[in-house]
């Protein structure tokens, strides 16, 4: 029996209130997902789905209505939502701002953040989408709302974060600043999660070095293999490094364009000039895809640009604009959780720093930002990582009852830096 | 670290002073703030050995425990620093203010709250295990406190819970506040030594600021502004003085021993007694910010909920229940968010940050429609237009709100930009008529500032009641029933009077 249908079988067989699935990337979450709110609601059940965010609740209506034209769903938003065009694609779906317009609906889906502002109505089942990313405390204001629960997520991404550095609660079973699932297996230890144990998305060359350097204990293994997936361009290169980097990371799936040493402020205004170079020249170069979906030219809606701060965001998506690659997506690795490109390019968090610091340690952020593409990754950096992690050993306070983390955030980052330097290509001076 | 604190770091290394990260003070500073240097035993979670405190720069009173392993002594301590600290509060409970409320009757605020100042980080947290160790204590049974020490520990646990919260200023820092104020030529770590901050800050005559910090890290000269107590203090001179009051054979023998202790004890607590007050001079010396004021309200309000359940409360409880845990988490995000609006928008110098990120703007208005009215709708509205010209990194996009910095819950849509200007429509802060109230639209020339970022008014957050926490979260918590060794009612009974060490 597969993973899947035995948390199907779960859903309707077991007596547990909760079931646990951890889902490397791109394990084939979402269709999880849709498969249980199917099962559910073919059982009869009528559920509420749980997303972390706007986009997120939009792209699993778009997935579940489309999956079942037939199912009503019922689409919870604050007043200020404007629903996107591929909501308001499916007519099987309602959008309304209080619960009671839902009456009728099997499955009503909806923020954790919207679900928090009510405070009556219960269903039988609930579906937590992206559980890792969602915080205790917020966990604690909807777990009135129903009775059992499937929590699904990536273990392996960022954690929850708060814009307050407090310690009191640390070693509390229901510390709030934990992720929703820390705090539900705290609290049931006799739960046991299930693993999707192959990613779909990441290609041959990204799963080994993700799955070593990010889920030491839970590894997975890739869906495709190695002659599926190629990247190649219909234009030859030039002798620049910028095509020697593209023409690495089409053989490879990997490529390490590395820049100088030195120390520069945030924006590095080299290194976020080198990333947007890497990204035009990669449109222009005329870069097709072939996989086991067939081949497709890699436009700009497949390529994505990871940084790990906003300000780093904005220098980019300033130097692409009036470009011919104004439209690839640029955001911070929280916002690219959940999202899959062809190819994606990375500023690597470290890069040019004087520090290591846990923000720029978390192995969840460079798990995210190395974890997104189809075929390839170009991690843009400086020189002298290696050195900085060297100089920089993680000195978190260690507090009692607070379970040791794996992966340790440097030890990560040092095993995917070390993959990286067998793709080394060096700027042009 | 931002752009401009690393401009203004690089620009205090090379110029060997301190350079300003604040044109304004966003912190209260009272009339009479009590200053309060601990220090601890070292080697000990939290002994207090001595303590300066007052309100006064000429009048410090000097608190010695003569043998900190002597548990006895310890809370003799904690009973005389109890009549200091006891005392301070009750002086600010003086004044009090009618604040309306929704029935019209009123209810009373106090005019002032307590303010105590520690030299650095450390010294909240040994205040914090000190409010632990003594608000659980009974004051009869086989070892009785005075009364006021389990009250002092209920006083320490709410200044330390305060202090917490973002903005607040009941209980700070000293190193922190000044680092938030000014930035120098050395690391954060260094910052974290007060001598040497404000050698940066303020050096002595004819010293510049690396000199003066060099200085400082001299422990002979400028003994560590504690908790902590600098290890050649220990070994040479206070180890001998502790042995020889335990040798003493008689009363007089040991008050001698303590006199000595007591000199040597306030050799090691002077001088950082007057970096603290050159420290209030420092900050004194700054207009305060507009937005304090509002906080300060927020800190009175505290402690006058707190002081009224004084009385008949009980201690607070050593963990908070998760219920109470994630309603104080929402409570500190949100004034968090708040003063971090509140300071960009009562200091230029803040606001430059913002301004280089690209998520605020400030320029000139060019050109103006205020009596715009869009007619799209049923009924015409009031929908002015301004152009704005900025020489800042734009980072705003058509269909952005945006609001204005320079008149609260004034907003505007981005309808336009272009190479430089930005075409704004005001959509609200002008009045309910169909023309604007005086002085409510920018006019042509005026300097005006739109942020990305405003305080949002914020619902307060829906959680269950502590007996229906949910089962993810462990369940309700079991009824608290006292156990043999734990009081729990102020004032304490004899029943169970034993102590609770964990």
């Amino acid at each position: 029996m597969s993973v899947v249908e035995a948390v199907l079988a779960d859903l309707t067989e077991s007596a547990e209130r909760a079931i646990v699935v951890d889902s490397p990337p791109g394990a084939g979450k979402s269709t999880l997902v849709v498969r249980a709110a199917r099962h559910l609601t073919a059982a009869g059940h009528s559920l509420m789905i749980v997303a972390q965010t706007n986009e997120q609740v939009d792209d699993l209506i778009d997935r579940l209505a489309g999956a079942d034209p037939g199912l009503l769903i019922g689409r919870l938003s604050a007043a200020n939502y404007q629903a996107s065009e591929r909501v308001e694609a499916h007519r099987n779906v309602l959008v309304a701002q209080k619960a009671d317009a839902f009456t009728d609906r099997p499955v009503v889906i909806a923020t954790s953040a919207k679900w928090a502002t009510l405070t009556e109505g219960s269903w039988p089942w609930a579906i937590v989408d992206e559980a890792y990313q969602m915080r205790s405390d917020m966990l604690l204001r909807i777990a009135g709302r129903f009775e059992r629960a499937l929590f699904v997520g990536d273990p392996g991404q960022l954690d929850p974060f708060s814009t307050v550095d407090v310690e009191r609660w640390a070693g509390l079973s229901w510390d709030p600043m934990q992720s929703a699932v820390a705090v539900l297996l705290a609290h049931n230890p006799h739960l046991v999660p299930h693993r999707l144990p192959v990613s779909w998305r990441l290609p041959v060359s990204a799963a080994r070095v993700v799955a070593e350097a990010f889920y030491p204990y839970t590894t997975f293994e890739a869906g495709t293999s190695a002659a599926e997936r190629r990247l190649e361009f219909s234009t030859r290169g030039m002798a620049g490094a910028y095509d020697r980097a593209l023409d690495e990371a089409a053989r490879s799936g990997w490529a390490w364009y590395e820049l100088p040493a030195r120390h520069t402020i945030r924006t590095d205004a080299e290194a976020v000039q080198a990333i947007a170079a890497l990204a035009l020249r990669l449109l222009q170069r005329g870069a097709v895809a072939h996989s086991e979906r067939g081949s497709s030219p890699v436009g700009a809606d497949r390529i994505a640009i990871g940084a790990a701060h906003r300000d780093q965001v904005t220098a980019i998506r300033n130097a692409l604009r009036g470009s011919a690659a104004e439209e690839i997506t640029v955001d911070t690795a929280n916002r690219l959780q959940g999202r899959e490109y062809d190819v994606t390019l990375v500023l690597h968090p470290l890069s040019g720093r004087r520090d290591a610091t846990a923000f720029h340690l978390e192995s969840g952020r460079l798990c995210v930002l190395t974890s997104r593409h189809r075929h390839a990754c170009i991690v843009v950096g400086r020189a002298g990582i290696p050195e900085l992690l060297d100089a920089h050993p993680s000195t978190e306070p260690v507090h009692l009852n607070v379970p040791v983390k794996f992966p340790d955030g440097w030890e990560a980052n040092q095993s995917v830096l070390a993959h990286l330097s067998r793709h080394r290509v060096a700027a042009d001076r | 670290m931002s752009t401009l604190t690393a401009l203004a770091r690089i620009e205090a290394a090379r110029t060997g002073s301190a350079q300003p990260l604040a044109t304004v003070r966003h912190c209260h500073l009272g009339e009479q703030p009590l200053v309060l240097i601990p220090l601890k035993l070292s080697g000990e979670a939290a002994a207090p050995l001595a303590a300066m405190v007052g309100t006064a720069r000429k009048d410090p009173a000097l608190l010695v425990v003569a043998q900190p392993r002597n548990r006895d002594l310890r809370f003799g301590f904690a009973a005389e620093l109890a009549a200091l600290v006891l005392s301070y509060v009750e002086s600010r409970q003086a004044g009090t203010e009618t604040v309306p409320t929704k029935d019209g009757e009123g209810r009373q605020r106090y005019s002032d709250a307590p303010q105590v100042l520690v030299p650095n980080p450390g010294g909240i947290t040994f205040l914090r295990l000190l409010g632990r160790s003594t608000r659980f204590r009974r004051i009869d049974g086989p070892y009785p406190v005075e009364a006021s020490v389990p009250l002092l520990g209920r006083w320490l646990t709410w200044l330390c819970d305060r202090a917490e919260q973002p903005g607040s200023s009941v209980l700070m820092p000293m190193t922190s506040m000044l680092a938030g104020h000014w930035a120098t030529g050395q690391s954060t770590f260094e910052d974290a030594n007060l001598g040497a901050l404000l050698g940066w800050l303020d050096p002595p005559e004819g010293m510049t600021g690396p000199q003066a910090a060099l200085r400082a890290e001299d422990p002979l000269l400028c003994p560590p502004a504690g908790p902590t107590t600098d290890p050649g203090f220990d070994n040479e001179e206070l180890a001998p003085l502790l042995a020889a009051y335990d040798r003493a054979p008689a009363d007089q023998a040991r008050m001698a021993a303590t006199d000595r202790l007591r000199r040597a004890l306030r050799r090691q607590l002077e001088p950082t007694w007057e970096l603290m007050w050159r420290s209030i001079e420092l900050l004194r010396a700054l207009p305060e910010g507009a937005h304090v004021t509002g906080r300060w309200e927020g800190d009175r309000e505290s402690f006058t909920h707190f002081a009224e359940g004084v009385p008949e409360g009980f201690p607070q409880a050593k963990r908070d229940s998760a219920v109470a845990a994630a309603r104080r988490l929402i409570r500190l995000e949100r004034a968090q968010d708040e003063l971090d609006v509140q300071r960009a928008l009562d200091d230029p110098l803040v606001m430059a940050e913002h301004r280089l990120t690209g998520e605020a703007f400030a320029g000139i208005v060019v050109a103006a429609q205020p009596d715009r009215l869009d007619t799209t709708g049923k009924t015409p509205k009031l929908r002015p237009y301004l152009q704005v010209r900025t020489s800042d990194p734009l980072r705003v996009a058509d269909g952005d709100t945006v609001h204005n910095a320079g008149r609260k819950g004034q907003k505007a849509l981005v309808v336009d930009v272009n190479a430089g200007t930005v075409l704004l429509e005001l959509s609200s802060g002008m009045g309910r008529k169909r023309v604007a109230e005086p002085g409510s639209v920018p006019e042509v020339g005026d300097r005006v500032c739109f942020t990305t970022f405003a305080a949002d008014f914020h619902r307060s957050p829906v959680l269950p009641p502590l007996e229906q926490t949910p089962w993810t979260h462990g369940g309700p918590p079991e009824a608290y029933v006292p156990g043999d060794d734990e009081a729990v009612a102020y004032p304490p009974t004899a029943a169970d009077a034993l102590e609770v060490w964990e």
